[in-house]
């Protein structure tokens, strides 16, 4: 069977269990379809966190990242698990003893505001939207790469399947077919890691392969040793030398802190913390969350070390005949492009070396805007520098040197020549870890609005019938607004979902840190301190990233500038407090409950009397 | 009595007896206690080997890796989940303790 027929073969077979799964856990009740009747183990809900949580760009583009990026790269795995520390030791249990649906209702009935829960509410939409986007482009992207339909086809395909299971059975639905999700991607990514590890250091173990010595006839050394080796002498920075670059200490340690403490403070994570039976079992899924995440965290450094070896040893020097399958597949579609200096050799080059690198990427270009500069580079050539312009001057200066990132997962089976079924299954794990999270997140987007905006803030009156029946319509809405934004995506998504972190660090986190851990803090100062820590967050980003300002605040880059705003928040909350009135006395009965273990059962179904 | 007053005493709400407060506070204290310990060594593993020290620690060589290196794409990661795995069996035991003294007075009370 051709790489063609199994990808069809296994994106069939996902996607008819996950309708299935979707249809034996249909709701009826409001409950149901927020928390799944708050009736999910703890082991289910941790793999449907961990489901939810790597999405299209963990599975596909993380490793790839790490691999252009080397050290550096632990940022991003340090930051997306180190968070999941905060919310299960300061977050989740206390959260889930609250007892309601979402996150704007515990902002809203602590500080005992409705100004505070509309700011939460715009902040949980905004941070859903933006990244709900990039994973229907996601899908969009997988369909068009492996079933080669066109990329609006597949979003449109990927927007009913996420709408019939997501309306069907609302969280229920979403949990159990995230705990399906769940197996598909992970066997999809560990399995060519592994058999890949193995061919290259003998080392079935990818964690130990990648500290391991290559095969006497490739010089017998350790394969980082190696990379360094090869890095050096192509002119790339260092792979595992810390603080290289514009990566410096300063700009690690707030990247990685910004990660951390936005990723507890991302509505669609800490939302899944309510669906448990209660307190124990919310500490319990936080552990469990973390397990299975870090079976892909800790594999992705390996596939990101094995594919940076073998994409430079592959291609580097090869003549166009000896090029490898995977990189004609993946060069008709751009992910990779070659223009060559009149030698017929490819030539990989590092930044140290940037005037002879050779190997680019298409990027936002649109293939014609591409084709005219192919077009310019052959003139040049041949008229030996008179006439044309220099393709490789052209695409530097566009920043798209080198291959895109996406492209290292996705070609990885291929690289090791593994078995066609491998490669199908690599697809079919890239649409689950983009539909799993979407979903995740379409269902924040439906209960903001039906539960946090029209029951509590607009008509309390309403029914359950009501609420349940505006639930199911406001998904059908944002799944047709996901996907149009997926099918025609303006330029700034990409780089908004990483400011998304920046934005939750500095406005959700600290203000249910407080709410929790202090009876003191009230409704003025847990205002100011989010409008001034989201302002200083969004003006910094907006400042240095649009309007080209300088990076006046420590030389801290934009992506790591939510941690400065976190301070400010915290900074703000506190020393506005002694000045402001106390909470009332609800307001601390609630807070005292929230602390204590016990009654959850009795709870569970009953909001607390607190506003 | 002074809990009630005292804002970092804050176990105090719906419950009125004394000594069910009391038990309630310690747990709390508990609960504070092993979360500060927790986060310290969070911060030790993650963002002080994997980051602050990285550039030194990479002197040394572990299992292959430079040790910075492995801290930060590797070993921050695995302590991390050993840190909730010890947080949620401490407070299983902390919650049963907490349960076994609510007990202890209410059999109390009514003997008396």
């Amino acid at each position: 069977m051709s790489v063609q027929q199994w990808t069809f073969l296994l994106v069939g077979v996902t996607f008819s269990l996950y309708l299935f799964v979707a249809f034996r856990a249909r709701v009826k009740d409001t409950r149901g379809f927020y928390v799944a009747g708050r009736g999910v183990p703890a082991i289910a809900n941790g793999m449907a966190t961990a489901a939810d949580w790597m999405s299209a760009a963990s599975f596909l583009g993380m490793a790839g990242t790490i691999s252009l990026l080397g050290y550096a790269g632990g940022v991003y795995l340090m930051g997306w698990t180190g968070g999941f520390v905060l919310l299960a030791l300061l977050l989740a249990p206390y959260l889930r003893k609250f007892g309601r649906f979402t996150v704007p209702d515990f902002v809203g009935d602590r500080f005992e505001s409705s100004a505070a829960r509309l700011v939460a509410l715009v902040c949980a939409l905004f941070i859903s939207f933006t990244y709900v986007a990039g994973q229907m482009r996601g899908v969009g992207i997988v369909f068009a790469r492996f079933l080669e339909v066109d990329v609006t086809l597949g979003v449109v395909i990927g927007m009913a399947l996420v709408f019939i299971y997501a309306t069907l059975g609302g969280m229920k639905g979403i949990t159990y077919t995230q705990v399906a999700q769940y197996w598909v991607l992970i066997c999809a990514f560990v399995i060519p890691v592994v058999a890949v590890s193995y061919q290259l250091t003998g080392q079935p173990v990818p964690q130990l392969g990648m500290g391991s010595e290559l095969p006497a006839a490739t010089g017998g050394q350790r394969l980082l040793d190696t990379l360094n080796t090869i890095h050096k002498d192509l002119g790339f920075l260092s792979y595992t030398e810390a603080f290289t670059g514009k990566w410096d200490r300063i700009n690690v340690f707030c990247t990685t802190l910004a990660l951390m403490v936005g990723t507890a403070g991302l509505p669609h994570v800490i939302v899944r913390f309510y669906t448990v039976k209660n307190v124990q079992a919310a500490r319990w899924s936080g552990f469990w969350a973390l397990l299975f995440i870090s079976v892909l965290y800790l594999t992705a450094p390996a596939t990101a070390a094995f594919a940076r070896y073998y994409v430079i040893d592959s291609i580097n020097g090869k003549v166009e005949s000896e090029l490898p399958s995977w990189y004609q597949t993946w060069s008709k579609i751009g992910l990779l492009v070659w223009l060559d200096d009149g030698d017929g050799k490819l030539a990989y080059r590092g930044p140290a070396y940037k005037a002879d690198n050779e190997l680019f990427r298409i990027g936002k270009l649109s293939t014609t805007e591409f084709a005219d500069i192919k077009v310019e580079h052959q003139k040049w050539l041949d008229s030996e520098g008179a006439n044309g312009s220099d393709g490789r001057v052209v695409m530097t200066e566009k920043n798209l040197a080198g291959p895109d990132a996406d492209i290292l997962v996705l070609a990885m089976p291929e690289m090791a020549n593994l078995a066609a079924w491998i490669i199908a299954l690599v697809a079919a794990g890239g649409l689950a870890a983009a539909l799993s999270t979407a979903s995740g997140l379409l269902l924040v987007i439906s209960s903001s609005i039906a539960h946090d905006l029209y029951y509590r803030m607009l008509r309390p009156q309403a029914t359950e019938a009501q609420r349940l029946s505006l639930s199911r319509k406001a998904i059908g809405v944002a799944v047709v607004i996901a996907g149009v934004v997926g099918i025609y995506p303006p330029g700034f998504v990409a780089e908004v979902v990483a400011f998304a972190f920046g934005l939750a660090a500095s406005s959700f986190f600290p203000v249910l840190v407080l709410g929790i851990f202090s009876v003191r803090v009230g409704t003025v100062p847990a205002i100011a301190g989010m409008v001034c820590g989201i302002g200083f967050t969004a003006t910094y980003i907006l400042s240095t990233v649009y309007f080209g300002g300088s990076r006046w605040c420590f030389g801290i880059g934009p992506q790591g500038i939510g941690t400065i705003g976190m301070v400010v928040n915290f900074a703000v909350a506190l020393s506005l407090t002694p000045f402001c009135k106390p909470p009332s006395e609800a307001v601390r009965a609630l807070v005292s409950r929230i602390r204590a273990p016990e009654d959850d059962e009795e709870s569970a179904g009953n909001p607390p009397a607190a506003h | 009595m002074s809990a009630a007053t005292d804002p970092s005493a804050n176990d105090e709400g719906a419950v009125k007896d004394p000594d069910i407060d009391a038990a309630h506070a310690r747990h709390w204290r508990r609960s504070i206690r092993l979360t500060v310990v927790l986060l310290v060594v969070w911060a030790i593993a993650g963002l002080g080997c994997g980051v602050w020290f990285a550039a030194e620690l990479n002197e040394v060589t572990f299992l292959g890796f430079p040790l910075g290196f492995w801290f930060a794409q590797q070993g921050a990661i695995a302590t991390f989940v050993v840190l909730i795995l010890i947080y949620a069996l401490t407070m299983r035991r902390y919650d049963r303790r907490l349960a076994a003294e609510l007990a202890a007075i209410k059999t109390e009370e009514r003997r008396s």
